[in-house]
């Protein structure tokens, strides 16, 4: 017999990055206590440990921040959009110097492997605050009329799936315009927003500027609320996204969502195969599948369904679960044992309801919060898997016969975020492409991300674009 | 009625029948009821359908419909439909400058101004439909070996309270640049003054804006607006004739399904419009593609 | 998806007591069955005709080249540390057709690389041979004379290396006399003119010739030219042309043009031959030649045998390396690994 090359552990070095066993919430350029003294933990998914202990903000210091982002604005807003830019480039450079140890605190905090942030996150992060910086002295040029001005206090509330990178989304832009912001990151990964204002204060940046508030989801429904905030930009589920746009009726706050998907991945009998069986592989299993954009909808021709299938339980077979710092994970841990709970219980009614449920030959690790990958074959558009986001490493199979039928499924959704092409017939990925309700649709590709490129939904999956031109948008007064 | 009998001397004219304009056909209202709408004076004009909810829902049925065919025509094509719309108008002027100087009050030839602009309106966004692509798409410089390119593409269904007092202009210019870009809207007509944007139905019928893609009520603006907000068909919705506490009711239900808003704001519908009503009611997708090396001895990266 | 790490550390032990250590092989896996030189197998009937060949190899899935390489550079991030770069290292020596293939050669020169073959690190003899000594046909006599007794193969390139642009009578009585004068394995390039040109089934039955001049005397090495055949499109063609032809092992290039082994190519080279035996039940060997000069490059080949292919393949009955500078390097990180410092040039042969 052939022998097994077995790869030994090759940990990153978790030394590189040095959390405080506490930390306050950053307001007008200082970390503070919340005002009634609440504070959480936060814990690394994969191990459970606590990392950090996070001051809690409440009500009162919502208004606090905002108050600050309020004072901040005037001078800010006023700034040559030349000065502001050098902020931006600033802010870049440092993130690109301490890519290594935000990396490893992102892959701590959050639960996904270092080979994700450290390939992936941080440097779309450093890549999204330099095309921004660039913008925020050409504003003139942007097609927004002569000018444009910024909108003043920017509320945001990012989710856990990408802490840094959805920070960046949300406040490279809103600087670049004169905005100023105050975000709250979620509670399950608050560190590297914590970290990021550490790189505010060595870029030099005005107090108040950048606020940032670590709490649960009352904190983000305290700050949506705020009278004194004008934009409103959030990512997360549909449902908070909903309650939102009712928090912000009626007022003349410009609100941006980036909601849930249900992203189909369309693969045609002409496909190329084994980058197929990759772009599927990345579709579903990057984030361990937490990706609003996830492509959690495999449709395949039925022609070459068991020909893929085989491909890609082979493939699905050498992925690598397990610490997440190690650099050969390929999947890591569940961000949440709330989300696991929610993964495991779509699952189940999948297995339920009729689906067939399979996954590779893969040992859990003991502690932490982890799912295997998961296929489930057999998928009609009826079954829940195949309408609700599960939001985890999850694929439901799907077949179709006809590219009329692979469209009519795909768009069959309240959702319409993401979705993928698959053939190597130029025309066919462009009448597809054509006929897809979703905001972004890669064609021999998947979950592709570009500072450059607007990214954002149809229909439930919000409003509102983010990254690019387009993205400048949501924080000037047009 | 005896007093118009008497202005219009020896023969007795010919009275409209208002209808509704739906799917390219011109019902009553199914709940067969009508209102009575006067000038600013208060004098009867005519009867208008008062729309029900159910002529919201099949508004909305016919308006999904159409989306398809529309969206898919071509822009060439829309703009020349478009502009075949001002050509119709410029040829039943007067009938506009009738309607519209007794819904607002206005002198004949204030009126003959506001049917002016309203017909230079639709020239505007007859241009616009194959231009607005190229303003506001294009492709996007990413760092790596991929060709993307964003385009915009209609919302879909969307509806549209016309502003209550500017009765045609004011209506032209909100729906106008919504099916510009391909959509297909439902539109209230202003409630008190609606008999223009019933006449409007009347031309676009014969201008070959196909069945469904405009769709024209009269009646009550919030008993139409409230089925429509909240119509999970439903992908927009542009409050411009809602008042403050409608518009924040309606936007509350407009959240269900996440319908894309345009709020209430004040707006002089004389003014050249920007291109922010063009805009709203488009979605960006962006669609990327692998570009790679022309062959394998190089690399793509 | 961990815990073998006792396995690779057993394994690694086990090498170090062998006398002369050669990796072990799974020659008993079934290889092309040639039936009046025509090879036997489930898809016997693609090559019935010049039309049903064309058909199929323009059947074959396309290649999208920036996933290919991107799925390439992505395995390439592959950290193997400590036990298993140990392992990686003593596969990949193991693995090596040490190689000379130059105007130049003379018997001394093969007769030094024959020696180094055998005993590649003469400090440690715990060192596993190579796989084999690449000369040419005129070399291969006194290779095999420097190799007897060790168990490394002689390979021998052949079919006018490297242009291949002879007729093929010429091309098969040099086939013969590497044969005649011992050769264990037989390197053929491919008419790249010819495939070029869309003559496959020319290409075809060249290399069936050669197999059939082979016999069951040498194994059968089929050399494509990745670097001229230009896309991928073509490399995955040209492989199953290769295997349906009766290749024992596909061959990326003869590293006498300017784009060798990529990890590119061998990626997809891999992934041909996991679907032939997918399909017809023969295992075939692949070699990336050409190129391959330091040891971090040939474990991230490693990689990719060990997740396309699979470790059926981690075995240099069915993996090798053609190359000539790596073994040094891969020496020099051997002793590195033996005793913590970074070893130097002089301290491994030159030959």
């Amino acid at each position: 017999m052939a022998s097994v090359f077995e790869y030994a552990p090759a940990p990153e070095s978790r030394s590189v990055v040095d959390i405080a066993p506490s930390y306050g919430l950053f307001i007008d350029g200082e970390f503070t206590d919340a005002a009634d003294g609440k504070v959480f933990k936060s814990i690394s998914p994969s191990t459970e440990e606590v990392l950090s202990e996070v001051a809690r903000a409440g009500t009162e210091d919502v208004d606090r921040a905002v108050k600050a982002a309020r004072r901040a604005f005037e001078k800010w807003s006023a700034l040559p959009g030349s000065e502001r830019a050098k902020y931006l480039f600033r802010i870049a450079r440092i993130i690109q110097e301490r890519s290594r140890e935000l990396a490893v605190l992102e892959t701590l905090d959050n639960g996904k492997p270092i080979k994700e942030t450290r390939d992936a996150d941080l440097p779309l992060v450093a890549a999204h605050f330099f095309y921004y910086a660039g913008w925020a002295d050409k504003l003139d040029h942007a097609g927004f009329g002569a000018d444009p001005k910024p909108l003043g206090v920017a509320g945001q509330v990012i989710p856990w799936n990408f802490p840094l990178l959805m920070l960046a989304w949300k406040i490279a832009p809103a600087l670049a315009t004169g905005n100023t912001v105050v975000l709250k990151p979620a509670e399950t990964t608050p560190l590297s927003a914590l970290f990021f204002a550490d790189i505010c204060r060595q870029a030099g940046l005005p107090k108040g500027v950048v606020n940032i508030l670590p709490g649960y989801g009352d904190t983000g429904a305290a700050l949506v609320a705020h009278e004194d905030v004008n934009k409103v930009a959030f990512t997360g589920s549909t449902a908070v996204g909903k309650e939102i746009a009712r928090t912000v009726a009626g007022t003349a706050k410009k609100l941006t969502l980036e909601l849930g998907g249900k992203g189909a991945n369309i693969v045609f009998d002409d496909a190329p195969i084994d980058q197929a069986v990759e772009g599927i592989v990345t579709g579903i299993f990057f984030n361990q599948g937490q990706v609003c954009c996830a492509g959690s909808r495999l449709l395949v021709q039925e022609s070459i369904q068991d020909e893929l299938l085989d491909s890609l339980k082979r493939r699905l077979s050498t992925l690598r679960l397990g610490d997440p710092l190690d650099k050969n994970t390929d999947i890591g841990a569940i961000n949440s044992a709330e989300q696991l709970a929610r993964i495991t219980a779509l699952a189940e009614q999948g297995e339920a309801e009729g689906a067939e449920r399979w996954s590779p030959a893969c040992e859990l690790p003991s502690s932490g919060y982890w799912f295997a990958p998961t296929l489930f074959t057999n998928v009609t558009q009826a079954h829940t898997i195949a309408r609700d986001e599960i939001f985890g490493p999850v694929l439901s199979v799907l077949t179709f016969r006809t590219p009329d039928e692979a469209v009519a499924k795909a768009n069959n959704t309240q959702y319409g975020l993401s979705a993928g092409v698959w053939t190597e017939k130029g025309s066919r990925i462009l009448a597809v492409a054509n006929k897809l309700r979703a905001g972004v649709v890669w064609s021999n590709t998947f979950n592709k991300f570009d500072p450059t490129s607007p990214f954002g939904g149809y229909k439930e999956s919000g409003f509102g674009r983010e990254g690019g031109r387009h993205g400048l948008e949501a924080y000037l007064d047009v | 009625m005896s007093e118009k009998t008497e202005k219009t001397g020896q023969r007795l004219p010919v009275f409209k029948t208002y209808k509704l304009y739906v799917g390219g056909k011109f019902p009553r209202s199914e709940s067969g009821r009508v209102y009575e709408v006067t000038d600013s004076k208060d004098k009867w004009l005519a009867n208008a359908p008062l729309s029900s909810r159910k002529d919201a829902r099949d508004a909305v049925v016919a308006a999904r419909k159409a989306f398809g065919g529309w969206s898919g025509a071509t822009a060439y094509n829309r703009g020349q439909i478009l502009y075949r719309v001002a050509e119709m108008l410029e040829g039943r002027k007067d009938q506009f400058v009738r309607e519209v100087a007794d819904a607002e009050g206005l002198s004949k030839s204030k009126a003959a101004a506001q049917v002016d602009a309203a017909i230079d309106r639709w020239v505007w966004y007859a241009g616009w439909t194959d231009k607005i692509a190229q303003v506001v798409g294009g492709g996007n410089p990413v760092a790596g070996p991929f060709f993307n390119l964003s385009t915009p593409e209609p919302t879909g269904v969307v509806v549209v309270l016309a502003p209550q007092k500017s009765s045609f202009l004011g209506l032209v210019s909100v729906i106008a640049p919504v099916i510009a870009t391909g959509n297909t809207v439902i539109v209230a007509a202003s409630e008190k003054s609606p008999l223009p944007a019933l006449s409007l139905g009347e031309v676009l019928a014969t201008s070959d804006v196909p069945g469904g893609v405009v769709n024209v009520l009269s009646g009550r603006t919030a008993e139409i607006a409230t089925p429509l907000a909240a119509h999970q068909d439903v992908n927009a919705i542009d409050l411009a004739g809602a008042d403050e506490v409608l518009a924040k009711e309606l936007e509350i239900a407009a959240a269900d399904n996440l319908k894309r808003v345009i709020r209430p704001q004040a707006v002089d519908y004389t003014e050249t419009p920007g291109i922010e009503r063009l805009t709203a009611f488009l979605e960006t997708k962006t669609v990327w593609h692998p570009t790679g090396a022309l062959g394998a001895s190089g690399s793509s990266y | 998806m961990s815990g073998g790490i006792h396995r690779g550390l057993y394994s690694r032990y086990a090498r170090r007591y062998a006398p002369l250590v050669t990796m072990p092989t799974t020659a008993t896996s079934p290889t092309a069955k040639h039936v009046g030189g025509t090879p036997t197998h489930a898809l016997g009937d693609v090559t019935a005709s010049d039309s049903t060949l064309r058909r199929f190899l323009h059947g074959l899935p396309g290649v999208d080249a920036v996933g290919l390489e991107a799925r390439a550079a992505s395995l390439g991030t592959r950290s193997i540390k400590t036990t298993a770069k140990a392992y990686a290292i003593d596969l990949a020596i193991s693995m090596v057709d040490l190689t000379t293939l130059e105007g130049a050669d003379t018997p001394g020169k093969v007769r030094a690389l024959g020696a180094k073959a055998v005993h590649p690190d003469p400090t440690d003899r715990t060192t596993p041979t190579t796989a084999a000594v690449c000369v040419y046909p005129d070399m291969v006599a006194t290779a095999k004379e420097a190799v007897a007794g060790s168990g490394v193969k002689v390979a021998s390139v052949a079919t006018a290396f490297p242009a291949g642009r002879a007729a093929l009578d010429v091309k098969l009585a040099d086939v013969r006399d590497a044969v005649a004068a011992g050769a264990d394995e037989v390197d053929m390039v491919i008419d790249r003119g010819a495939f070029l040109a869309g003559n496959y089934m020319k290409v075809y039955d060249e290399i069936v010739a050669v197999k059939g001049t082979c016999g069951t005397k040498a194994r059968l090495k089929v050399i494509f030219e990745t670097g001229e055949l230009s896309t991928y499109d073509n490399i995955r063609r040209a492989s199953w042309l290769g295997m349906l032809a009766g290749a024992d092992f596909i061959k990326t290039s003869t590293g006498k043009v300017a784009v060798n082994a990529t990890p590119a190519n061998t990626l997809l080279m891999l992934e041909a031959v996991r679907d032939f035996r997918a399909q017809t039940g023969v295992q075939v060997g692949v070699k990336p030649a050409g190129g391959i000069r330091t040891s971090k490059d040939a474990i991230k080949f490693l990689v990719l045998v060990n997740e396309t292919a699979g470790a059926d393949w981690l075995d240099n009955h069915w993996f090798r390396f053609g190359a000539s500078s790596l073994l040094n390097d891969l020496l020099m990180q051997r002793q590195k690994l033996a005793t913590g410092r970074y070893s130097g040039p002089d301290y491994v042969t030159v030959d």
